[in-house]
């Protein structure tokens, strides 16, 4: 459960302040499947790094899952961040000299957890979304779409309850992109939230519901009658 | 996160990066390796000397004729002579004192020692029986001087090693008379060669009874006494005793001097020791250099790596585990560098010491141990400063390579 109030966020650019998001309010129910579109600089992809915790709002109060997470330390924070959000990036943000299994371990390792339930896990992901025989392959010699669902694996590997997406299919070609869409998708019906993040209208009127922001406001928030 | 993850981890980036990883590991070992050869270097010196002191005897008191204390204006100052001399009787003396075991008088000079047409200038040594002993010396043929009075000039001399081979080369010299300045000595012995040892190199001597020497040399004067005192324990009250005694005989006069060979040993190694420490510092200083090295490189590290760090924040990494990271490779570094560079200077030791067999050359351990500690220390010292700035990069702007 999301839930953002008044959430501004301003940035200092030489003397000028620049409101990447102003007054957004947003509430987001668990399991829901949410796009936001709109043009470059409208602020979606900041609205994504504060649900993220990944950057503090200027002002505003966010909760999530009744918790007000504003103004907990970055330690705490990191926490959150590693028990109840997955990120998936455009350009996949893979650690290079990792291999396929050890960049989706990489989160488990934070977390102080055991290896050989690290192990098991990994394994049944990769399983899971057809790596299997990639496991011990280091990203360089993987494709966009392998790529990419290895990090969707690290990213839910921890299974939080938010899937955040930062346009997934960026870097894809037409049809890996949405074998990865596809996987999301799928991810999200077993009851985890997605918020994607895009600028392509095809992609992002997939979602049950779609927000498009513009000047960092929310202009319109429309849900569709009938889920997908 | 689990210490063995960490380490893990630090690890694989360390392998990330091989050149940088082996030229930061390299500067370390330098460094580790400087300090262990030049503190092994400065105790081989030492132990050098304290070997050379030893051989010289054991528990040895020495006695000089003549005050080094320049207090006060004695009454032969003024006219210019010398101290009043050492005697064969003075030395002779000194065996009463219960903690003496033997005395041996020194009366030195140089003199053309000849057998038939070959001439050889030598330093000729006067002494008795007793200095066998207390000097260590080792006879390769032949006796000694021969026991008895002091007092009775034999002729009978003692070649040093190469003296009896460059008088009479492969031949035995033993039982064959020799020309000593104007006199003619019949060779009762031959020293084993012993090299030099503070500067006196029995191989080069010829010895003779102290009163021959005196004879020769027409001179009364013993140059030094030699006394060996019955333990360590009783050196100084053996330094006591001949103190004691030569006051008597000279009427009151303090005019002697007398050193024992533990005070000089002692300064000695006091004086290497602090050697040792200068250069081991010396070397240390090439182990700050190397960690700053560390910090320039992990600096850099953690700019190229910017990136990296971001994804780890953004997958759940709170700062202490990327400050932990990076401090980990920092020590990592540095615990393979110094280790590294204990062989490397292990192996430089050994090299030294296979090049100059005389230098004992070894590195003390406490050298070892802080070289390693010195290593380590600035290793992770100075990865403070990267590893802080790596935790407080803001994971947005890391992400996007900013």
């Amino acid at each position: 459960m999301i839930e953002l109030e008044q959430i501004c966020r301003v940035f200092k650019v030489g003397d000028q302040a620049v409101h990447a998001l102003a007054d957004v309010g947003l509430a987001v129910a668990r399991g829901e499947y949410l796009s936001i579109m709109g043009p470059s600089g409208s602020g979606k992809s900041t609205l994504l790094n504060i649900v993220g915790l990944l950057d503090r709002p200027s002002s505003g109060t966010y909760r999530l899952d009744g918790r007000d997470v504003t103004g907990l330390s970055d330690q705490e924070q990191a926490r959150v961040r590693r028990e109840k959000i997955g990120f998936v990036f455009q350009s996949f943000h893979l650690v290079p000299r990792l291999s396929a299994a050890e960049n989706i371990e990489l989160p488990m390792v934070l977390a102080g957890i055991p290896p050989v339930e690290r192990k098991a896990r990994s394994e049944r992901l990769l399983r899971d979304f057809g790596l299997l025989d990639r496991a011990r392959h280091r990203p360089e010699e993987l494709s966009g779409g392998q790529r990419q669902r290895v990090a969707i694996a690290r990213a839910t590997v921890m299974q939080p309850g938010v899937l955040l997406a930062d346009e997934p299919t960026g870097n894809l070609d037409r049809a890996t992109g949405k074998e990865v869409l596809h996987l999301l998708e799928e991810l999200n019906q077993r009851d985890m939230t997605l918020i994607v993040v895009t600028h392509d209208p095809e992609i992002g009127q997939r979602a049950a519901r779609q927000l498009h922001m513009v000047d960092g406001r929310i202009e319109s928030d429309t849900r569709r009658a009938e889920p997908a | 996160m689990k210490p063995a993850d960490v380490m893990l981890f630090a690890w694989g980036a360390l392998q990330g990066f091989r050149t940088r990883t082996l030229l930061m590991m390299l500067a370390m070992a330098i460094g580790v390796a400087a300090v262990v050869v030049l503190t092994a270097l400065g105790e081989g010196a030492r132990r050098y000397v304290v070997g050379q002191f030893s051989s010289l005897g054991t528990n040895l008191v020495i006695v000089f004729p003549g005050r080094t204390e320049t207090a006060g204006l004695g009454p032969g100052m003024l006219s210019g002579q010398t101290p009043r001399d050492m005697t064969l009787d003075d030395a002779l003396a000194l065996t009463r004192s219960r903690a003496v075991r033997r005395v041996a008088p020194l009366s030195v000079g140089s003199a053309l020692v000849s057998v038939q047409r070959r001439n050889r200038e030598v330093p000729v040594l006067g002494s008795t029986s007793d200095l066998l002993e207390i000097r260590h010396m080792k006879l390769a043929q032949g006796r000694f001087l021969p026991p008895g009075d002091p007092h009775m000039p034999q002729p009978v001399c003692v070649l040093g090693a190469k003296v009896s081979h460059e008088l009479f080369g492969s031949q035995a010299a033993v039982g064959e008379w020799v020309r000593i300045g104007d006199r003619r000595f019949r060779v009762v012995g031959v020293l084993a060669s012993q090299g030099e040892s503070l500067g006196f190199n029995t191989d080069e001597l010829v010895m003779v009874p102290v009163v021959s020497a005196q004879m020769l040399f027409n001179r009364a004067s013993l140059l030094r006494i030699l006394v060996e005192a019955h333990s360590r324990a009783d050196i100084a009250r053996a330094k006591q005793d001949v103190l004691d005694i030569m006051q008597q005989r000279h009427e009151g006069e303090k005019d002697v001097t007398v050193i024992t060979q533990d005070a000089v040993l002692a300064t000695f190694d006091r004086i290497l020791r602090a050697l040792t420490l200068a250069v081991g510092g010396i070397g240390a200083i090439s182990l700050g250099v190397a960690g700053i090295l560390i910090m320039n490189v992990m600096l850099i590290a953690v700019a190229q790596r910017t990136r990296e760090i971001g994804v780890l924040k953004a997958i759940g990494a709170a700062p202490g585990q990327i400050r932990m990271l990076f401090f980990a490779e920092a020590t990592l570094l540095s615990l393979v560098g110094a280790t590294a560079g204990l062989v490397l200077g292990e192996i430089g030791v050994y090299a030294i010491g296979r090049a100059y067999p005389v230098l004992p050359v070894a590195a003390p351990w406490w050298a070892v141990v802080a070289a390693l500690g010195t290593a380590i220390v600035t290793g992770i010292l100075f990865s403070v400063l990267p590893a802080r700035r790596a935790a407080r990069l803001d994971p947005v702007l890391a992400l996007s390579g900013r």
